[in-house]
């Protein structure tokens, strides 16, 4: 075959220099996605960075290229940027199509969108609502379904999406957005088990508390900073983890915060 | 750094590896899944625009690169699945593009009608069997599938519509049968499809020792049977070479079967949902197990003996989707080549003129012993002419040769069948583009006519005057490079 590759992760835009791998963060412009990009660049993955700001998005690649390399072996890799709303949704297939192409394939996608706008205790605010619920679950959805139609077609990639601690149990704070991150659960553990008959798998990440942009606001007691739950995100990742807490002790908060009957947990205030 | 912009006035593509059948060939592409006609010239439209070819593509059943497109976009015609209209006093149907054989048959066969000519899988796609004019096991009786194909129409890539049958753009209608979706896409065909008495076939495995008894079977029953096709033990030597066993079908006469209204029926046909007790989606595991030179020699010689049995047992009847699609009952068997990049099979189809046909396939299978690439199934057929412009078809016979193909042996296998091809071509024979992975230009060159290639040619530049429409295959056979085999020097 002159120009078709019988291998599908090899693709003709591909850089001429040994990488890692293909990598994709959709939601790279601040917190843990962009950390995640620094991370796998400077391990020597070839990295796409989707946005909504192009400003950012060309300050992190410009810093990256000026960054060395974090693993040994290998360069950094080149950073290439999209500008995309991903409650754009109907743009999804075509920007992921792109991305991927520019990339000369992909071997990991990382969903990292999402927001979490402060809520009142007594605000039922239907447009803030359905922000939340268009960013957190409509674009990941969107996102997600177009890597899992690469993924699956070529039998090979991991998908990582970013959930939330949130999704565990509907508490008193942000309705939606637990919901929204608990419909996110329920949707990338349906797409492992599909995704698994042909060797792509999914990873399912429930960061606690993580100081980013999006937390600033709240007062969170022993939080990771970003760059570590990068870490931790990207070693999941690798060791085909299914779920995984970040950092890890926030599995036993879940697992008792999910234990507590609903008569008792009305009555806290958490 | 680089950025890469995002425009909303596309339509929506899908980016996906498109691979082929086989798995020994595929590419990363923005696929295109058009539901209407208007979607197809926007599709074309856009294509053209963007400076990039594209590839047409149905449901992927071609063992090689047919429906690859290495070079960005792929048109993908499954959506575009509505049976238009099916005639129960003629057996006549008007059919969407993406309608597969499964879909047609489903129709028809309640209604009294076989689909004339089906491949041994249910799956492909009508148009994508025009194009690639496939043929079943009743090529010796009925031709090809271009044979039963009244009319169709061809949308080009400026947007023209052609309606071409027989009487009207004849042209086209020989060229773009077997055309390899060449000369624009099919959006319409119109079939016709077989008065049927019965949802059964009579069958009759006969067990014959070499392949010259495998032909005289053949060529005495040819004129009554409806369907002939060989199996063949490619691991026998010395005066058992080509042994194998014999299906002989034929249809029931009217009246023959008393219950015909229920075995008509879609739910009569249904194929065995386990094998020997295992559910049959995992039993290609079990042929993983065996897909070695040992493991398949020992399943084609424990076959011959089944044969033996089958044999004695004389006529019987089964479903006519039992019969004709054998390929259907393991699904995914081909992942018992491997499911691991690099790894798959390749189809080696062999077609040679009657009269040197016997000496010639000896020739073939005494050779891939010796060098120690046994194919791990062989099919057999008898074929006939037909008017098509680049057909395969010939007064002949057929051998079908399934090689495994691995990332270490690879190289070594396309230089073995870069020897075949020269027997191949020296005997007059010919290849067939649904199932070929290999053909260079000069092996294309050798066995097609010139006057039919020139033709073609000039009838693409007509259709296609931007040579929109391309394919890995088209660039493989029709390149102007001097290789027999692709790849091999």
């Amino acid at each position: 075959m002159s120009d078709s590759s019988a291998l599908p992760v090899t693709g003709d835009s591909a850089p001429k220099v040994a990488l890692r791998g293909r990598a994709l963060v959709v939601g790279a412009s601040s917190g843990m996605g962009m950390e995640l990009v620094r991370q796998l660049a400077g391990a020597g993955w070839a990295v796409g960075a989707v946005a909504r700001s192009a400003d950012k998005l060309d300050a992190l690649a410009a810093e990256v290229a000026r960054s060395a390399p974090l693993t040994a072996g290998y360069p950094v890799g080149p950073v290439t940027v999209a500008t995309c709303d991903v409650t754009q949704t109907e743009l999804a297939d075509l920007a992921f199509g792109e991305m991927a192409e520019s990339l000369g394939g992909l071997d990991l996608m990382i969903f990292a969108a999402g927001i979490m706008p402060a809520v009142g205790r007594d605000e039922y605010n239907t447009p803030k609502d359905l922000g939340i619920l268009d960013t957190n679950l409509l674009g990941a959805v969107a996102w997600c379904n177009a890597a899992a139609r690469l993924f699956a077609s070529q039998r090979s990639g991991t998908l990582v999406g970013i959930s939330s601690i949130a999704g565990a149990r509907g508490r008193k704070g942000n309705p939606v957005y637990g919901a929204s991150k608990a419909g996110l659960d329920h949707y990338l553990e349906a797409l492992r088990n599909r995704l698994s008959e042909v060797g792509v798998h999914v990873c399912t990440i429930k960061p606690g508390f993580v100081e980013t942009p999006m937390t600033a606001h709240l007062d969170l007691a022993g939080a990771i900073s970003a760059s570590e739950a990068a870490r931790q995100i990207l070693k999941a990742a690798e060791s085909r983890a299914n779920t995984r807490y970040v950092p890890w002790r926030w599995g036993l908060v879940a697992a008792v915060v999910k234990s507590i009957p609903s008569m008792i947990f009305k009555r806290l205030s958490i | 750094m680089s950025r890469s912009q995002t425009n909303n006035s596309s339509a929506s593509s899908s980016y996906e590896y498109v691979e082929s059948w086989g798995m020994n060939a595929g590419a990363h592409s923005h696929v295109l899944r058009p539901h209407s006609v208007e979607a197809i010239r926007e599709a074309f439209a856009e294509a053209t625009a963007s400076g990039r070819k594209l590839g047409l593509r149905g449901t992927g059943c071609s063992y090689g690169d047919a429906s690859i497109n290495s070079e960005g976009l792929s048109l993908d015609l499954t959506q575009m699945n509505q049976i238009l209209s099916f005639d129960a006093s003629t057996g006549i149907a008007d059919l969407e593009a993406g309608v597969t054989i499964e879909q047609l048959w489903k129709r028809s066969l309640p209604q009294g009608y076989w689909p004339k000519v089906v491949s041994g899988t249910m799956f492909p796609t009508v148009a994508g069997a025009a194009a690639m004019n496939i043929h079943g096991k009743n090529n010796f009786r009925v031709g090809t599938f271009g044979d039963n194909v009244l009319e169709f129409d061809l949308v080009l890539p400026s947007g023209e519509m052609r309606t071409c049958n027989r009487e009207q753009n004849t042209d086209l209608f020989h060229a773009a049968i077997g055309g390899l979706g060449m000369l624009g896409c099919f959006s319409r065909l119109r079939l016709q499809t077989k008065r049927v008495h019965s949802g059964k076939v009579r069958v009759r495995g006969e067990s014959v020792r070499n392949l010259a008894a495998m032909m005289a079977y053949f060529e005495a029953e040819k004129g009554r049977a409806d369907y002939l096709v060989g199996w063949v033990d490619c691991f026998a030597g010395g005066d058992g070479m080509g042994r194998g066993l014999v299906h002989d079908a034929e249809y029931l006469a009217e009246g023959e079967d008393s219950e015909a209204e229920q075995t008509m029926q879609v739910a009569y046909q249904q194929l065995p949902g386990s094998i020997l007790g295992f559910p049959k989606g995992e039993v290609w595991r079990f042929l993983r197990l065996i897909n070695n030179p040992w493991g398949m020699r020992l399943l084609n010689a424990l076959k011959q003996q089944a044969g033996r049995v089958e044999g004695h047992e004389g006529w019987h009847e089964q479903s006519h989707a039992g019969f004709n699609f054998l390929l259907d009952f393991v699904p995914n068997w081909k992942f018992a080549y491997g499911r691991k990049p690099g790894h798959g099979l390749i189809q080696y189809q062999v077609f040679l003129p009657a009269d040197v046909a016997h000496d010639t396939f000896l020739e073939i299978l005494g050779l891939c012993q010796r060098q120690g690439h046994v194919p791990f199934l062989g099919v057999f057929k008898r074929h006939r002419p037909d008017p098509f412009w680049m057909t395969h078809s010939l007064d002949g016979w057929s051998m079908a040769m399934d090689f495994k193909v691995t990332p270490t042996n690879r190289m070594d296998l396309w230089q073995v069948c870069d020897q075949l091809t020269r027997i191949v071509l020296d005997a007059g024979g010919k290849f067939y583009f649904a199932k070929d992975s290999l053909m260079g230009h000069e092996a294309m060159v050798r066995a097609f006519p010139e006057a039919r290639r020139e033709a073609f040619l000039a009838l693409k530049r007509e259709t296609d005057p931007g040579g929109l429409l391309e394919t890995d295959l088209w660039r493989r056979i029709f390149a102007s490079n001097s290789s027999l085999t692709d790849g091999v020097a």
